[in-house]
């Protein structure tokens, strides 16, 4: 029998930030691994077709100064998993900056390990050219060796196993790239001998933070233990608690089947899971883990799509709202007229009628009622000028369009702003969202000791 | 009659992925889970209807007893922070669910 291994999760999403009590309470109950998730695709392509991370550099220092000062000195390993946000090298980079200056202004000691998610372009045009790439899914083109030639880097989901190898070899903080969510957490529990489809499950828990719990939060901490043939998890803060349903619910969250799930190299099959409560601790058994071969990882890469330009402004004339979509998509077109010089296929105009149907677009079936709209009025091209030209011409056509029965001749518009106009940079699309078959483990791990 | 947003403890919408939607749907209590499952107004047919789509583009519609809920999970017409998109993440699209009556 192995002794229960006890995993702290601080938050959801490392730089979230979590109250320090809830966090030494986890500290006090001496945790086997302190595991963090730092990653998601869920703010669109732009991280990580731009380089940049989630959240401020100042926030996730705040919360990595309170995970290694604490971690190091009760020598409890540290795992990070798709540090930076993305994953993709600069992400690391940005994430190792932070550590190493951590380091210094507490002269720690530490041996640090740093696993790679990146793709080298050659081997996906490789594994596209034997077939072993696929689309995830029907809405997702097949990968071409332009899409990869256009795409800023590809990364891919690690799997439990350089991070399992990256523990052996004694490593006090594993810092990784794009990871599969709960990989850093199941990869603890399978380095102390656990069954992968309970270590795996209790990652899939955690890895949201307290977000399992009643009421839920991504910022707060939780624990989750680990035994032989079953796992626990509760809450770190006396003020919420883990019930069975909201423990379960969890199991449901971002994933597309509810007891199905796919990870890199298995799948996960929780149809029949048990999920107990007593006294807001919630024990799940029968978690079952079932190993696929080919083995197969999922591809993240994004590229530029164009140019953006937005205007926000408050449309509270009742004339001009009954008649907004009709003259909108006659400011389109003068818009052409005007600019006959530049391809239409060089750009695109939309509005936005927030209060009408601005979310749902043409699946809101609501009628509209109400008294003022906002109108977003957003324009991309293939350059800034283009961009920032077509969205001025816009905005001022819009402003001043002069529609029938109108009393208000000074203007149809409410900017919030001066300037109206916000120039917004370079946009990105996921261009890479595939699956790749691999032979052999494509994630190349490093190690640093620092200050010793 | 009750609409399902009074039945359900959890009513939401997020990504499952930047191209997909997934739909959730969670109860607190077995009877009013029971009901909206036995009803059969959560079908294919019915999300379709709502969200103007093809049999083709919902992948999943499952109900999982132990969780107490339903998950429908669907494609996007455009992905995630892509040019066009209007919820980057996917979070407001549960709304057309909320009226249907049990």
């Amino acid at each position: 029998m192995v002794e229960d291994i006890r995993i702290l999760s601080p938050c959801g999403m490392l730089g979230y930030g979590f109250p320090i009590e809830s966090f030494m309470n986890g500290i006090k109950e001496k945790p086997h691994g302190i595991i963090v998730d730092a990653g998601s695709t869920d703010a669109g392509p732009h991280k990580l077709g731009a380089g940049v991370s989630i959240v401020s550099r100042r926030a996730a220092k705040k919360d990595l100064e309170i995970i290694i000062t604490n971690g190091t000195v009760n020598k409890i390993p540290i795992i990070i998993g798709s540090a930076g946000g993305a994953g993709a090298k600069k992400h690391v980079d940005w994430t190792l900056d932070i550590i190493d200056q951590i380091f210094q202004e507490h002269t720690i000691s530490a041996k640090v390990a740093v696993i790679w998610g990146d793709i080298p372009n050659d081997m996906v045009m490789t594994a596209n050219d034997l077939g072993k790439v696929t689309p995830l899914s029907p809405n997702i083109k097949p990968m071409t060796n332009d899409i990869i030639r256009e795409t800023n880097g590809i990364v891919a989901q690690m799997g439990h196993e350089p991070i399992l190898e990256a523990l052996e070899n004694g490593a006090d903080i594993i810092v990784c790239g794009r990871a599969y969510d709960p990989a850093p957490f199941a990869a603890l529990g399978i380095f102390h001998k656990k069954d992968p489809g309970l270590a795996y499950h209790l990652g899939k828990i955690l890895e949201c933070g307290a977000l399992c719990a009643e009421p839920g939060t991504t910022k707060d901490c939780i624990m989750g233990t680990l035994k032989n043939d079953c796992f626990t998890v509760k809450s770190l803060n006396p003020n919420r608690r883990c019930t069975s349903i909201s423990v379960a619910a969890h199991t449901f969250y971002e994933k597309e089947h509810p007891y199905i799930l796919h990870g890199p190299g298995f799948i996960l099959n929780l149809k029949n899971c048990c999920y107990k409560e007593d006294e807001g601790v919630v024990e799940v058994s029968n978690s079952q883990y079932i190993p696929i071969k080919p083995y197969l990882i999922k591809l993240e890469g994004a590229r530029q799509a164009g140019y953006r330009t937005v205007v926000i402004a408050g449309v509270r004339d009742p004339i001009l709202i009954n008649h907004i979509e009709e003259i909108e998509k006659e400011v389109e077109a003068q818009v052409q007229r005007y600019y006959d010089e530049i391809p239409t296929e060089d750009y695109t105009i939309r509005f936005y009628n927030y209060g009408m149907n601005a979310v749902l677009g043409e699946k809101e079936k609501e009628r509209f009622t109400g008294h003022e709209i906002g109108v977003l009025l957003e324009v991309t091209g293939n350059s800034q000028e283009i961009a920032n030209s077509i969205c001025a011409t816009a905005r001022s056509t819009l402003l001043h369009y002069g529609l029938e029965n109108r009393k208000s001749t000074a203007g149809n518009l409410a900017f919030p702003f001066a300037p109206s106009d916000i120039e917004f940079g370079p946009v990105y699309e996921f261009s890479v969202y595939h699956l790749m078959e691999v032979d052999v483990n494509p994630f190349k791990i490093e190690y640093r000791q620092v200050n010793k | 009659m009750r609409t399902l947003y009074e039945l359900a403890k959890v009513l939401r919408s997020k990504n499952s992925g930047p191209f997909e939607l997934t739909l959730d749907i969670l109860f607190d209590s077995i009877e009013d889970y029971q009901l909206v499952k036995d009803s059969g107004k959560i079908s294919v047919n019915a999300i379709c209807d709502l969200y103007n789509l093809s049999k083709e583009e919902v992948r999943h519609l499952v109900f999982y007893d132990q969780a107490l809920g339903v998950k429908i999970t669907i494609l996007r017409d455009i992905p995630s922070g892509s040019i066009g998109d209007r919820d980057v993440y996917g979070a407001q699209q549960h709304a057309p669910l909320m009226n249907i009556r049990f």
